[in-house]
C-alpha cells in the first residue's frame, strides 16, 4: 500500500507497477483513475492551478483512507498519488489504484476514496484565470458523495 | 505553548500562517479561536466561512480539549483531488 504527496509529475505505469509489486496475492482485477486539470471552471477558461496542502497531516489522511479502503472492501492492495504545487491545464493530479479479488470491490473502493479524499484529506485549490487566483469553495455535492459511504457503511 | 496554523484562504485572510498561543486548562478548539480574534480581528473575517479544525494532524469539532504542546489549525473545506 502506498500514499504519497508529490510535488513532481507520475507516471502512470510506475505507479501501477507499484500496485501490482504490493499484491501478496493475484488480483483479479486493478481500478486506477487519474484526475487531471480541467481548462475551464464555472466562469469560463482557466490558465491553471496551485495546490496547497497541510505537509504534516495530507500523507497520514491519504494513508489512513488508503488503509481503510482495504478493510472496507477487502482490497489485494491500494495505492495513491496526490500532487501539490502549480499545475497547468491538463496536467495530472492524482492517481488513485486499487486491486482486488474482483471488479465491483476494485470499483468501489476506487470512487470511495477519490469521494472522501474531496472532503478529508487537507488540499486545497486554487485556480488561476486572468493572472488572478482565486480559491476554489467546496461543492456540497462532493459533501454529499462523501456521506453517502458513510450511511452505507455496513 | 500552543502552535496554531492557518492554511489556504484562512491564512490569506488572518496574514501569517503560524501563531504560538498560551495554552489554559481544560481550553477548547473554540476557546482558541475565541481568543484569536480577541488579539486579531482579521480572525473574525476568516470566521464568516466554514472552518474546519485539526488538533494534532486529526480532524476534530470545536470542543475538542487542547493541551500545552498542541497544534491547532484552522483551514477551509478541502478541494483536493
Amino acid at each position: 500500500m502506498f500514499a504519497r504527496v508529490s510535488d513532481t509529475n507520475f507516471n502512470q505505469q510506475c505507479l501501477y507497477d507499484e500496485l501490482m509489486d504490493g499484491c501478496p496475492d493475484s488480483p483479479g482485477a486493478i481500478v486506477t483513475f487519474t484526475g487531471l486539470v480541467r481548462d475551464f471552471n464555472q466562469t469560463g477558461k482557466i490558465d491553471g492551478l496551485s495546490l496547497e496542502h497541510y505537509p504534516q497531516m495530507t500523507a497520514q489522511a491519504m494513508k489512513l483512507l488508503a488503509e481503510e479502503a482495504v478493510s472496507r472492501f477487502s482490497l489485494i492492495n491500494a495505492g495513491m498519488v496526490h500532487r501539490v504545487g502549480y499545475l497547468s491545464n491538463y496536467s495530472q493530479i492524482v492517481w488513485v489504484g486499487c486491486a482486488a479479488s474482483h471488479r465491483s470491490a476494485a470499483f468501489d473502493a476506487a470512487c470511495y476514496i477519490m469521494d472522501t479524499l474531496k472532503t478529508a484529506v487537507p488540499l486545497w485549490k486554487k485556480e488561476f484565470q486572468n493572472r488572478q487566483g482565486h480559491w476554489v469553495k467546496a461543492k456540497a455535492s462532493d459533501a454529499s458523495a462523501s456521506l453517502a459511504w458513510m450511511k452505507n457503511k455496513d | 505553548m500552543i502552535t496554531v496554523k492557518a492554511f489556504a484562504q484562512v491564512r490569506e485572510v488572518v496574514g501569517h500562517d503560524e501563531w504560538q498561543v498560551e495554552g489554559a486548562q481544560q481550553q477548547t478548539v473554540a476557546d482558541v479561536l475565541s481568543n484569536l480574534c480577541e488579539q486579531d480581528v482579521r480572525w473574525r473575517a476568516a470566521m464568516d466561512d466554514q472552518l474546519l479544525v485539526a488538533v494534532n494532524h486529526t480532524m476534530r469539532d470545536s470542543e475538542f480539549i487542547v493541551h500545552d504542546g498542541d497544534e491547532v489549525a484552522f483551514f477551509p473545506p478541502v478541494t483536493g483531488g
